[in-house]
């Protein structure tokens, strides 16, 4: 069966989305990376969906899904490389893509996944610290 | 173009994509019909487990444009206006099809009688509008 490869860097995960992709390779997709996520403990989803011309509501459901799913597994998602045709055409279709990040490029995706995983990282040692103070 | 697994789909939105290249249609609007025409077959899948999709290339006043013809003999919708409505949904999903791909094209009719199956008809212009 017809996969898309999901590829281990360092504490992400990336994946380029090459084809328009038909339902049930989505719905593969969005349970490959779940799995992924929980095997490798990743911090973050990366998600180029540069080659991807048509984004309707259930890719968009899907892109979602894995948002949310990722994100109860303290993974964060981002979306990179949408076709401006593509932005315009999911605003007046409705859907917003609520939880998921997105970046220009795989580039800047990458940079805001470093960010969010210095942020929370910094937020743990802060937590941590407020205990230490605590039981002093 | 008969339309009868979610495997059509992809095919199908290539065909509407030969067709809107065919007549100079910007990329733009090419994917809004695209989106619209991806958002109907899938509910004609979804509700009446496939169905005939008829493409033409038409030409009114000097205008040009594609014209999709979505028929299928499934259960048909009992409340029109509701289901044109943004967020409503019988079948668990967004409840962002109907309404949405409307938006989407320069025209729209929807015509459904409960029993007798649903015609979605949609026009997008060359120049989007």
């Amino acid at each position: 069966m017809e996969r898309i490869p999901i590829l281990k860097m360092g504490p992400f995960l990336l994946v380029t989305i090459q084809i328009d992709l038909y339902d049930r390779l989505a719905l593969t997709l969005e349970n490959d990376l779940i799995n992924m996520v929980s095997q490798t403990g990743a911090r973050g989803v990366l998600i180029d969906i540069s080659a991807v011309s048509i984004v309707d509501s259930f890719m968009g459901r899907i892109l979602g899904n894995i948002a949310s799913m990722s994100r109860i597994m303290d993974a964060e998602t981002v979306v990179v490389g949408m076709q401006p045709a593509v932005a315009i055409t999911l605003v007046e279709l409705g859907l917003t893509l609520q939880g998921v990040h997105t970046a220009l490029n795989v580039e800047k995706g990458m940079e805001l996944l470093n960010t969010k995983l210095i942020n929370n990282w910094e937020q743990d040692e802060e937590e941590e610290e407020d205990q230490d103070d605590r039981n002093d | 173009m008969e339309i009868v697994r979610e495997q059509d789909v992809v095919p199908f939105r290539n065909r509407v994509r030969e067709f809107s290249t065919r007549i100079g249609m910007s990329l733009v609007n090419q994917t809004k019909l695209i989106t619209a025409a991806s958002e109907l077959v899938r509910n004609m899948l979804k509700y009446a487990s496939g169905g005939k999709v008829i493409l033409e290339i038409i030409s009114l006043n000097a205008k040009t444009g594609v014209r999709l013809t979505f028929a299928d003999q499934g259960p048909g919708i009992a409340d029109v206006a509701m289901a044109m409505r943004d967020g409503f949904s019988t079948g668990r999903s967004l409840g962002l099809g109907l309404p949405g791909a409307k938006r989407l094209v320069n025209e729209f009719d929807l015509k459904s009688e409960p029993g007798q199956g649903t015609t979605v008809t949609v026009i997008h212009w060359k120049h989007g509008r």
